[in-house]
């Protein structure tokens, strides 16, 4: 397992320019609010404008600005679970689950993949009917089943109580050993992700720290 | 008042639904790509694409019309260039109509499909496209069906606009019975015979009850559309 990531973007005043290299599969990445964490996954996921970008997952190259390498976010094969979840208003939770199965050479079935976050049965749902820690795992299972070579967690846990982050860090756990996907994992708060990432990319005001 | 609609009446009836049905035929796909265009781009010139949409809104219909003649009609550049490539008339022709009434109802058909469009949020659209969903993916699944009160609505009010058209059509196709003689046309026409009254009336009552069916049935699909969902 090999992750190499840096990313150059600018925002008015504000300069990101961070990465890392690492033989970890889940590399947490920590640092105060404004410090560039979700610029830096925007970066990577192609959602954003950057000055430059790279970045390389086991040896392929998804996206490197020095080499003209900067595919659209729907080729990137990164998965994105957003800070608010955007889950799809209009689609029950199975359908939302399922989106993205037919861009995925081998996708998960949706049922296997609510299971992997501990929601067996909840196909028939609607997004609004969700708690905050359902909707956040229900965004996961659905970045999960068109099984991309990288996830990217924008604050996973947040909003939630300690109770509820502490029931949530072991399906990241388990979705960690079982599928081996790697990931990147956002938070400013780097108490949870102690037992979930095995490497830490520390960030402020845009540049490692 | 309640007896079975005459031939003449049913003629003016057919004759509206198919040029209301026609003209949806052009203005959904153009009223779409014209939402879609002003909403989420930076074209440049945009004020002048909203403008020249909406003037139609704005312009006395007779005066349309009368543009109308003048583009569309025989001797017009674009009329006859139609009749010599494709040997095509509009002018007086049920299709000139249909022209009039959906150059009439496009800015209320763009109207509402616009402001939907505008409503969707856009990072919706982005989980999309990291979901893997190619762009027109994203608005075929995504920006589309969150839109769809708006599509509706903007179907709803150009087939209603289309269906009442009188001015521009007159002035473009005039009153031909069974080819351009469209209902409110031929209540005017009606009305314009000496005790013509009570026969206008009963043709009023016939596109007051088109009117108010295409506004249940809008309410209806748009009920439909939210049902399940979480939109509101």
């Amino acid at each position: 397992m090999s992750l190499a990531f840096h990313v150059r973007a600018r925002r008015g005043d504000f300069l990101l320019d961070a990465g890392l290299e690492t033989t970890a599969r889940a590399v947490a990445v920590v640092g105060a609010s404004g410090a560039g964490k979700t610029t830096l996954l925007q970066g990577l996921a192609g959602l954003i404008p950057v000055e430059a970008a790279r970045l390389v997952v086991d040896g392929a190259i998804v996206a490197d600005t020095a080499s003209g390498l900067t595919p659209p976010p729907h080729r990137r094969g990164v998965g994105y679970v957003f800070q608010d979840g955007r889950l799809f208003p209009h689609l029950s939770v199975g359908a939302n689950v399922g989106f993205g199965r037919r861009y995925a050479r081998a996708p998960l079935e949706v049922a296997a993949a609510l299971a992997l976050v501990g929601l067996e049965g909840f196909e028939t749902r609607w997004p609004l009917s969700l708690s905050g820690g359902e909707s956040r795992r229900v965004a996961v299972a659905r970045a999960l089943v068109a099984r991309p070579r990288l996830l990217l967690l924008d604050e996973p846990f947040t909003g939630l109580d300690a109770g509820r982050r502490a029931a949530l860090i072991p399906y990241f756990a388990r979705l960690r050993d079982t599928l081996e996907t790697p990931m990147i994992i956002v938070s400013h708060d780097d108490r949870d992700l102690a037992e979930l990432a095995h490497d830490v990319l520390s960030m402020a005001d845009g540049r490692r720290v | 008042m309640l007896e079975p609609l005459t031939p003449f009446e049913i003629e003016a009836l057919l004759l509206s639904l198919k040029v209301a049905a026609a003209s949806l035929v052009v203005t959904l796909p153009l009223g779409l790509a014209l939402a879609w265009l002003l909403a989420r781009t930076n074209l440049p010139g945009r004020w002048l694409l909203e403008a020249m949409v909406n003037l139609p809104l704005v312009l006395p219909p007779v005066v349309t019309g009368l543009v109308l003649l003048m583009v569309f009609g025989a001797r017009g550049p674009v009329g006859g260039w139609l009749r010599e490539t494709f040997g095509m008339t509009l002018a007086f022709h049920w299709t000139g109509a249909a022209l009039a009434a959906a150059v009439m109802a496009l800015p209320l058909v763009v109207r509402p499909m616009r402001l939907s469009l505008e409503a969707v949020d856009p990072r919706l659209e982005q989980a999309a496209a990291t979901l893997g969903a190619p762009p027109l993916h994203v608005f075929a699944r995504v920006t589309l069906p969150l839109a769809a009160p708006g599509m509706i609505a903007g179907m709803a009010l150009g087939f209603a606009r289309a269906f009442g058209e009188f001015g521009a059509t007159v002035t473009f196709v005039g009153a031909i019975p069974g080819e351009t003689l469209t209902l409110p046309v031929a209540i005017y026409t009606t009305l314009q015979r000496v005790d013509g009254e009570p026969a206008a009336m009963r043709l009023a009552v016939v596109a007051v009850v088109v009117s108010i069916a295409a506004l249940l049935a809008a309410e209806w699909l748009t009920r439909r559309a939210l049902r399940g969902g979480s939109l509101r």
